[in-house]
C-alpha cells in the first residue's frame, strides 16, 4: 500500500483555501442523516463533537472519565500559541509554521503544519467569544508570554491553568449541544474495538465501566481523540487513565502507526521521590522564562544547601551552552542537558537525579508579588508535593515523559489508513515532527476539532454519501465476541496469576525508560526487544486481577490497557532501532556531533515511519511517507 | 526519606448504589511521608489484591489537583485536613505514625454511590448543560482584541473559573447545596462582557436545574468555601443571588424555545 498524504497542490499558503474551495459539502438538511462517533473529550474531542453537532450532524460522545470535563487536556498549564502578533515582535503565520517545523527537527509534514499556524489565530477568537478568561493587560487587551523554541511572545494563557480553561470552554460548547439534543453523552465508557464493514469504520464496541456491559454503536465515521501513549513508561505526567487502547486496537484493525518512537520528555518535572510513585507532576515550561537552571560546578558542593553556594560556583549550563536561547531552548535539548549533568555526577537532591530551577534573581528584581501573580499556583503545587517553599529554596526538577508526537498516521484530512476512521490531537502523529514546542499541543487539539475536521469530515461524508448499518450486522457481533473473549482470557489467567497489574506495568515502565527513554542505543533497544516480549508472555500467564467483568472493576480496565502497552512498547523499540539517526526527542547515542548535539540524517531518514500490523505472530511492516521540504529548508537545528 | 508510618484506616465499603454499605478497618503499613494520600491507598490496594480481596475503589485521574476526579471525605473533611488541596495533592506528611483515618465518599442524595468511594456526579454536568455556557457558535469570530475586558474583571472571572467540579462543596455543606459550584460558573460568565447577553436566562435555568437535582439550599454556612480545593469564595454565591434577583425583575428571553423552533 502506498501512503498518500493527500496534501493539496499549489503554494503552501494557498493549500488550505484551495482544499476548502474544492471539497465536497453536505447540505444542511442532509447532515442529520449522518451519525459521527467521537471518542474522547479532551480538546480535540470536545471541540470536534461540539462543532459537528453545531453543523447538524448527530454526534455520540464517549469518554472514560465520569465527566467530559475531566479529560487530560485539563492538566496543560502554560499556554496556547497563536500567530496573532499582538506583541508586535515580528511574529507571523510563516514564523509560527517555521518554528514548529524547525522545533520538530524537520520531521513533520509542511502542509499540515502551515494549516495549523493559519488556524491558530481563529482559535483565540473563538475561545474569547466563548468566555475563556485569558490573562489580560490593564488596557483590557490579551496578554502574551514567551515559550521555549521561539524568540517571539505568542503564547496566550490563563494563569497556570490554560488547558483547564480551554477544555472547560470546549466542554461548555459540547454541553450546549447536548442540551439542544444534538449530542448524546456516554461517560465512563471505554472503547475496546473498532468495527469495520466493507473495509470502512462503521462503529465501535465499548464497555460501560460502571456495569461492565459491552455495547455496540454504529455510525458513518469514527473519530479517535483519545490522546497519547506516554503512560507506556508507567511514570509520566499523563493521567492515571490515559492509555493507548483505542488507538492500539484501531491499529490492529488496519490503521498504520506513525513514528511510535517520537516521545517528548519534558525537562521540568518534580523528581521521583520513591518506589511508591504513581505519576510525575510537571512544572510548566513557562517557569523557564524567569527561573534559571543550574547545578554546582564542583561535586563537593552537592552536600551544601543551594543558597550557600556562591554565584561563581554555579554552572548555569543552559545559558553557558546556548547563549541566544539560554533557559528557553526546546524541551528535548533542555532534557538531554539535564540528564547529561546528572550523568556527570553533578545532579542534586537525595537521588542525584535533579537540577535546580532557581527564582532567586527574578524575585530580587521583580519582587515576590509579581512572581506569585504569574506562577502562584505552580509554586503552591510544588510545595504541596515536596514540602519545600520555592520562593526560598530553588526548585529541584528532572525530565519526565510528557507527550507523544507519534500516533496514528493520518493524511491531510486527518483520516487514518482505515477509511472513515479519523485521529485527532495527540492521538495522531501529524504536526509536531520529532519534537513538540511548548504551548502547541493545545493549539493542535483545538485546530483539529474546531477548524479542520468540520471541513475534512464533510468532504469524506459528502463523497461516500449516507447509508445505514445495523449493530446486528455480523461484523458487530464478531467484534463484540472478540472483546468478550479478550476479557474472559484475562480473567482466566487471573485464576492462577500471582503478579498484580501494577507490578507488570511498573516493570514495563522501567524497561521503556531505561532503553527507549532519553538516550537510546542499538544495544539497549535490542535488549528491550528481548525483554518486552518476555514480560508480555509472563503477563498472559501470571497476571492477577480481582473481581469479574460484569461490575465496576478498575483493575480489569487497567489490565486491558497494560496488555496493549506491552505490545505498543515493543513497536516503539522497533521503530527507535530502525531510525538510526537522532532527531528531536529521539536521541540515538550512535548519532551525535562531537559536542554531543543530536545528528540528524536527512539523506536516509527524512520520512514518516508508518507501521502496519500484520497479526499476532507476524512482524510489523514498515511503510514510508517521504517528507518534502519545499519551503522550510532543513538546516542543522541550532539554538546557540 | 523518612518512612515507616503505620496507620489504621476505617473505610466505607459499598458494593453499589442499591446495597447498604459499612465501615471496614484496614491497616496501612510502612507508609512514607512523601506519598500522596492516594498513593497510600494504592499500597493498601496492592496488598488487598495479593490477599485475594477486592480493592477499595476510588476515582482519580490527573493526580495533580486539576481534573476534579478525586474526592474523599477524610476524618470528616472533604479532601482532608489541608486547605486549598485536593485529595490527590494531600501528602502523608499531614499525618503521623499511629493515626486512625476515617475515609468516606462524598455524601449527598444528588451524588449516589457507585462503589466504595466512587460517586456519580452527573448532576453537575446537567447543571452546566442547563446554560453554563455562552452560546457563541463554534468557528470564526471577531478578532479577540475587539472585546476588551478590564483586567480586574478578567482576574475575578478567572478566580471563579478555577472551579474543578469535584463536588467537595456539596460534600461539606450540611444542606448538600451545590450553590458554590453553580455560582462559580455563573460568576465566571456574568463577569465577562461576552457573558452578559444571556445572563438572566442562564442564572434562572441553572438554579432551577440545581433544585431539580435534589441539592439543598444555601443558608450561608460557609463550609463549602473552606473545603474548596481551589479556595473559591462564597462571594460567588452572593453574586449568583444578585444575578437571580435581577433576572426575576426582568423578562427572560425565550432562548430555549427559539433554539428548538
Amino acid at each position: 500500500m502506498k501512503l498518500d498524504a493527500k496534501s493539496p497542490e499549489g503554494p503552501l499558503a494557498r493549500k488550505w483555501e484551495k482544499y476548502r474551495g474544492e471539497m465536497k459539502l453536505v447540505n444542511p438538511a442532509n447532515k442529520r442523516k449522518y451519525t459521527v462517533l467521537v471518542v474522547g473529550t479532551g480538546l480535540a474531542g470536545s471541540s470536534a463533537a461540539a462543532s459537528l453537532a453545531e453543523l447538524g450532524y448527530n454526534v455520540k460522545s464517549f469518554c472514560i472519565q465520569d465527566s467530559a470535563r475531566r479529560a487530560h487536556s485539563i492538566a496543560a498549564q502554560g499556554g496556547i500559541n497563536a500567530a496573532k502578533n499582538y506583541s508586535n515582535d515580528g511574529d507571523s503565520i510563516w514564523r509560527l509554521f517555521y518554528d514548529t517545523i524547525k522545533g520538530g527537527d524537520y520531521r513533520a509534514r509542511e502542509a499540515n503544519v502551515y494549516r495549523l499556524a493559519q488556524e491558530s489565530v481563529n482559535i483565540i477568537d473563538q475561545c474569547v467569544a466563548q468566555g475563556v478568561p485569558f490573562a489580560r493587560e490593564y488596557s483590557g487587551e490579551l496578554a502574551n508570554r514567551s515559550f521555549g523554541g521561539a524568540q517571539v511572545s505568542r503564547t496566550f494563557y490563563a494563569r497556570g491553568q490554560t488547558g483547564q480553561q480551554l477544555l472547560l470552554g470546549a466542554y461548555s460548547a459540547l454541553m450546549r449541544q447536548a442540551d439542544l439534543g444534538h449530542v448524546e453523552m456516554f461517560p465512563r465508557r471505554e472503547l475496546l474495538d473498532v468495527v469495520l464493514i466493507g473495509g470502512r469504520a462503521r462503529g465501535i464496541i465499548t464497555r460501560d465501566l460502571v456495569t461492565g456491559k459491552i455495547e455496540r454503536h454504529a455510525g458513518d465515521a469514527v473519530l479517535l481523540c483519545t490522546g497519547g501513549y506516554g503512560r507506556v513508561y508507567f511514570l509520566s505526567t499523563n493521567a492515571m487513565n490515559s492509555n493507548a487502547t483505542a488507538i492500539w486496537r484501531a491499529h490492529k484493525r488496519g490503521a498504520f502507526f506513525g513514528n511510535p518512537c517520537y516521545v517528548q520528555i519534558h525537562p521540568t518535572c518534580i523528581p521521583v521521590s520513591g518506589d511508591h510513585q504513581s505519576k510525575l507532576t510537571l512544572m510548566s515550561e513557562s517557569l523557564r522564562n524567569d527561573g534559571r537552571v543550574w547545578v554546582p560546578k564542583k561535586k563537593e558542593d552537592l552536600k551544601k544547601h543551594p543558597n550557600e553556594i556562591p554565584e561563581d560556583d554555579r554552572d548555569y549550563f543552559l545559558e553557558r551552552k546556548y547563549p541566544s536561547f539560554g533557559n528557553l531552548v526546546p524541551r528535548d535539548v533542555a532534557s538531554r542537558n539535564n540528564k547529561e549533568v546528572c550523568d556527570e555526577g553533578r545532579g542534586v537532591g537525595a537521588s542525584g537525579r535533579a537540577v535546580y530551577l532557581d527564582f532567586r534573581d527574578v524575585i530580587k528584581r521583580d519582587g515576590v508579588k509579581s512572581i506569585a501573580e504569574k506562577y502562584g499556583n505552580l509554586f503552591q503545587m510544588y510545595e504541596q508535593i515536596t514540602g519545600e517553599n520555592p520562593y526560598e529554596v530553588p526548585m529541584r526538577i528532572y525530565p519526565a515523559v510528557h507527550y507523544t508526537m507519534g500516533g496514528l498516521w493520518v493524511d491531510y484530512n486527518l483520516m487514518t489508513t482505515v477509511p472513515g476512521l479519523f485521529a485527532m490531537g495527540e492521538a495522531n502523529f501529524s504536526d509536531h515532527g520529532a519534537n513538540r514546542l511548548g504551548a502547541s499541543a493545545l493549539m493542535q487539539g483545538l485546530a483539529d476539532g474546531y477548524f479542520v475536521i468540520p471541513s475534512t469530515l464533510g468532504n469524506f461524508l459528502g463523497t461516500v454519501g449516507p447509508s445505514k448499518v445495523s449493530t446486528d450486522a455480523p461484523e458487530f457481533k464478531a467484534a463484540e465476541d472478540a472483546v468478550r473473549l479478550g476479557i474472559a482470557k484475562l480473567l482466566k489467567v487471573s485464576e492462577k496469576g500471582k503478579k498484580t497489574v501494577t507490578e507488570f506495568f511498573r516493570e514495563l515502565g522501567l524497561v521503556m525508560w531505561e532503553y527507549v527513554g532519553m538516550a537510546r542505543s542499538e544495544e539497549g533497544l535490542k535488549r528491550a526487544l528481548k525483554t518486552i516480549p518476555a514480560l508480555r508472555e509472563e503477563f498472559w500467564r501470571n497476571v492477577r486481577i480481582p473481581g469479574t467483568g460484569e461490575e465496576f472493576n478498575k483493575e480489569l480496565e487497567m489490565a486491558g490497557r497494560v496488555a496493549d502497552f506491552l505490545e505498543l512498547g515493543e513497536l516503539m523499540a522497533k521503530d527507535a532501532l530502525h531510525r538510526k539517526e537522532s532527531c528531536g526527542g529521539h536521541f540515538r547515542v550512535e548519532s551525535q556531533h562531537p559536542d554531543g548535539e543530536a545528528k540528524r540524517d536527512d539523506a536516509n531518514f527524512s520520512y514518516v515511519a508508518a507501521w502496519e500490523w500484520k497479526g499476532e505472530n507476524a512482524e510489523h511492516v514498515l511503510h514510508k511517507e517521504e517528507l518534502n521540504f519545499e519551503n522550510a529548508h532543513p538546516t542543522t537545528r541550532s539554538y546557540k | 526519606m523518612s518512612g515507616g508510618m503505620n496507620l489504621n484506616l476505617i473505610v466505607w465499603r459499598q458494593e453499589n448504589a442499591g446495597e447498604p454499605g459499612r465501615m471496614m478497618p484496614y491497616k496501612a503499613e510502612n507508609i512514607s511521608q512523601d506519598m500522596s494520600f492516594l498513593e497510600m491507598l494504592d499500597v493498601v490496594n496492592e496488598r488487598l489484591i495479593n490477599e485475594g480481596k477486592r480493592p477499595i475503589e476510588f476515582d482519580s485521574d490527573c493526580r495533580e489537583g486539576i481534573c476534579g476526579a478525586c474526592g474523599i471525605v477524610i476524618n470528616g473533611q472533604p479532601h482532608g485536613p489541608k486547605r486549598g488541596c485536593t485529595t490527590c495533592q494531600l501528602h502523608m506528611r499531614s499525618f503521623k505514625h499511629g493515626d486512625t483515618i476515617v475515609i468516606e465518599p462524598w455524601r449527598s442524595r444528588a451524588f449516589p454511590v457507585i462503589r466504595d468511594l466512587v460517586v456519580d456526579r452527573a448532576s453537575f454536568d446537567r447543571i452546566i448543560q442547563a446554560g453554563g455556557y455562552i452560546s457563541a457558535k463554534t468557528g470564526s469570530h471577531a478578532d479577540a482584541n475587539a472585546i476588551l475586558v478590564p483586567k480586574d474583571d478578567s482576574d475575578k472571572a478567572m478566580d471563579a473559573a478555577a472551579c474543578i467540579g469535584c463536588g467537595a462543596c456539596v460534600a461539606a455543606c450540611p444542606n448538600a447545596s451545590a450553590s458554590l459550584f453553580t455560582s462559580a460558573k455563573i460568576s465566571h460568565l456574568a463577569l465577562l462582557q461576552q457573558g452578559k447577553a444571556e445572563a438572566k436566562a442562564r442564572v434562572t435555568r441553572m438554579i432551577e436545574r440545581m433544585d431539580l437535582e435534589g441539592f439543598g439550599n444555601c443558608t450561608n454556612i460557609g463550609e463549602c468555601e473552606s473545603a474548596c480545593p481551589k479556595e473559591i469564595s462564597i462571594d460567588m454565591i452572593a453574586r449568583m443571588k444578585r444575578e437571580y434577583l435581577k433576572a426575576m425583575f426582568a423578562p427572560i428571553p425565550q432562548q430555549k424555545a427559539d433554539a428548538a423552533g
